[in-house]
């Protein structure tokens, strides 16, 4: 290679510098775990992890207390809940593309999907805010408060359901219409070959997606921080304010903390943990993708 | 199974069609249902955000400055200004560190497990919430590298987070140039960087083009990592150069709903408008150029 004929000089500083391009996406995944932990480690040796991982209540602004737990059940009740409402939406959905639209609509029906995936979150915060807590939940609720988990959790779920039908829809179609033809030749419903064919064989795909469905709802910040409040509370009460890990992330950002207190350094500890779960998320999706894949050929 | 009788097979075979039909129907009905209503739900938001926001749209709303204490004559000049100096910061970043990210990794980098690493490595951080981005670039840009809480900070921490969707983007581009056309530049004793710069990149363009536009209007929409660099909601200046104090139309939406008065959600919603607008222009670009490149395949 070195010594090919016509070679210019400055080819292998070429190579070089798109060899540096690649490395920045270590550099990345570096640089957010060496943040991560540092500023982490030394949030650790003012409160111990024990305090932070099993202690219920957080006040890290005023009385100093550091336990997460209200925290991460704020930011479990909002992703559960968008989970309830967006993988049974996006399922049908991805079905009703995939087994029963002819080809033409489908080609309308995924653009509008990408469309709809990209709408940025800080919309689905003021739809949340202004028309789904006052005009729908306090209407069936009237005790719910003004900042409130479900409006959260429904405004998160309707924001993954394009994400989930799509990613569903992609792997119902990887399915080889042979296995379809198998079943309707021997008279078989579409109910029957949508549930028992199609759905068995794609289940690593609509797995996969509700995974990243779920990561997504864990990492949503604008949303959930515009619509559930800033009250941690250890509650699986969907009507009160709570507040989720990211929430409190922007919360001290916004200015709520000063520089250099421990409170601050929460917010690291906070992101730590959040990207823990995250990464844990993403890595089991990739590994339910790899291993229970079926291959066609 | 061949030794069972065939009568004994028929008799304990119910059809029971009419039944299956049935549940066949409701079960189309459930999947048109949950359908039509999430679609349902998407709509109304959009025609709710016009209803409160359609009359608000002016010229005035892009030419003036934000003002907290006079809602009808505020305007997102600031904002406006600080997006277009993001985009444009973080298309120059991005296009130049992902494609040549991609170029390596498709193009000269040996199959290994290095190669493999990177890859995954990749594939995790599409998935790394925004927020964490912006705590690394709050970290590293901000602080460590000083650059304060200025538009160059918001626009590499933006870069760092749409770097894997661009990265995946143009591989796949790359990977899809047929690779004849690379054998038959080097036959003709092209180098391998010759190669790339004049037959493959060409021929991966449109592709590479459809991802870069649709990952800077994710980086356009994004306010989380924004905050956490330090965009401000309430700024009346246009940034004048990189180290220039910024806020950004998402960032100027967040403040603005937040505010208690209705004349403030009014705003917003036309922000959003203005925002979406935006993003809806350079997603039919991304179409076209998908469309004019299938269209040029077939011929």
């Amino acid at each position: 290679m070195g010594s090919a004929l016509g070679q210019k000089p400055w080819e292998p500083l070429i190579r070089l510098f798109l060899l540096a391009c690649a490395v920045v996406s270590i550099a990345t995944t570096a640089g957010i775990i060496l943040v991560l932990v540092t500023e982490a480690a030394t949030f650790f040796r003012e409160v111990s992890p024990l305090e932070f991982f099993f202690t219920t209540s957080w006040d890290p602004l005023l009385r100093n207390e550091f336990g997460v737990l209200p925290l991460i059940c704020g930011t479990l009740l909002v992703a559960g809940g968008a989970l309830l409402i967006a993988v049974p939406m996006g399922l049908g959905t991805a079905i009703l593309m995939s087994e029963y639209l002819p080809n033409w609509m489908r080609q309308i029906a995924k653009p509008i999907l990408e469309i709809l995936a990209g709408i940025p979150t800080v919309v689905y915060g003021y739809f949340a805010l202004v028309f789904i807590t006052p005009q729908i939940i306090q209407r069936l609720f009237p005790s719910a408060a003004p900042f409130n988990g479900a409006s959260a959790a429904i405004v998160v779920g309707i924001m993954i359901i394009p994400t989930i039908a799509s990613l569903c829809d992609d792997s119902f179609r990887a399915v080889p219409n042979r296995l379809r033809e198998a079943g309707y030749a021997l008279a078989a419903t579409r109910l029957e070959v949508s549930t028992r064919i199609v759905l068995p064989a794609s289940t690593s795909g609509v797995i996969a997606a509700c995974l990243l469905g779920l990561g997504r709802a864990i990492g949503e910040t604008m949303a959930v921080s515009m619509a559930a409040g800033i009250t941690p509370k250890l509650t699986l009460n969907p009507l009160v304010p709570i507040q989720t890990m990211t929430s409190f992330i922007v919360q001290v950002r916004g200015g709520d903390a000063a520089q250099g207190t421990t409170a601050y350094r929460a917010l690291f500890a906070v992101g730590l943990t959040l990207f823990a779960i995250t990464l844990i998320t993403n890595l089991v999706s990739h590994r339910v993708l790899r291993r229970f894949r079926e291959v066609y050929e | 199974m061949s030794s069972l009788p065939l009568s004994t097979a028929q008799s304990q075979f119910q059809p029971r069609l009419a039944q299956r039909r049935f549940w066949g129907a409701v079960f189309m009905v459930i999947c048109w249902l949950l359908s039509l209503v999430s679609l349902a739900v998407l709509v109304s938001l959009l025609v709710h955000v016009w209803n409160e926001g359609g009359s608000w749209l002016s010229l005035k709303l892009l030419t003036n400055y934000a003002s907290v204490l006079n809602p009808r004559e505020a305007g997102l000049k600031s904002a406006l200004w600080g997006t277009i100096w993001l985009a444009v910061l973080t298309a120059i970043f991005s296009i130049t560190i992902g494609i040549g990210a991609a170029v390596y990794l498709e193009e000269f980098a040996a199959r290994n497990r290095f190669t493999r690493f990177i890859h995954l490595n990749i594939a995790n951080l599409a998935g790394v919430p925004s927020i964490v981005y912006g705590i690394l670039g709050l970290a590293l840009f901000v602080r460590w590298c000083r650059y304060d809480e200025s538009v160059l900070s918001g626009a590499l921490t933006l870069t760092l987070l749409i770097l894997p969707v661009i990265i995946i983007a143009a591989r796949e581009a790359l990977a899809a140039v047929p690779s004849s056309l690379r054998q038959a530049a080097l036959a003709l004793g092209a180098t391998r960087w010759q190669t790339v710069w004049h037959h493959v990149l060409p021929a991966a363009l449109p592709g590479i083009m459809t991802g870069i536009i649709l990952a800077i209007s994710r980086a356009i929409g994004e306010t989380a990592p924004l905050i956490m660099v330090g965009a401000v909601g309430y700024i009346r200046s246009v940034p004048e150069s990189l180290r220039s104090p910024f806020t950004a139309l998402p960032i100027q939406i967040f403040d603005w709903t937040g505010r208690p008065q209705s004349e403030f959600h009014h705003l917003a919603a036309a922000g959003i408008l203005v925002l979406l607008g935006v993003l809806l222009t350079m997603n039919a670009l991304a179409a076209g150029i998908r469309a004019w490149q299938q269209r040029s395949k077939v011929q």
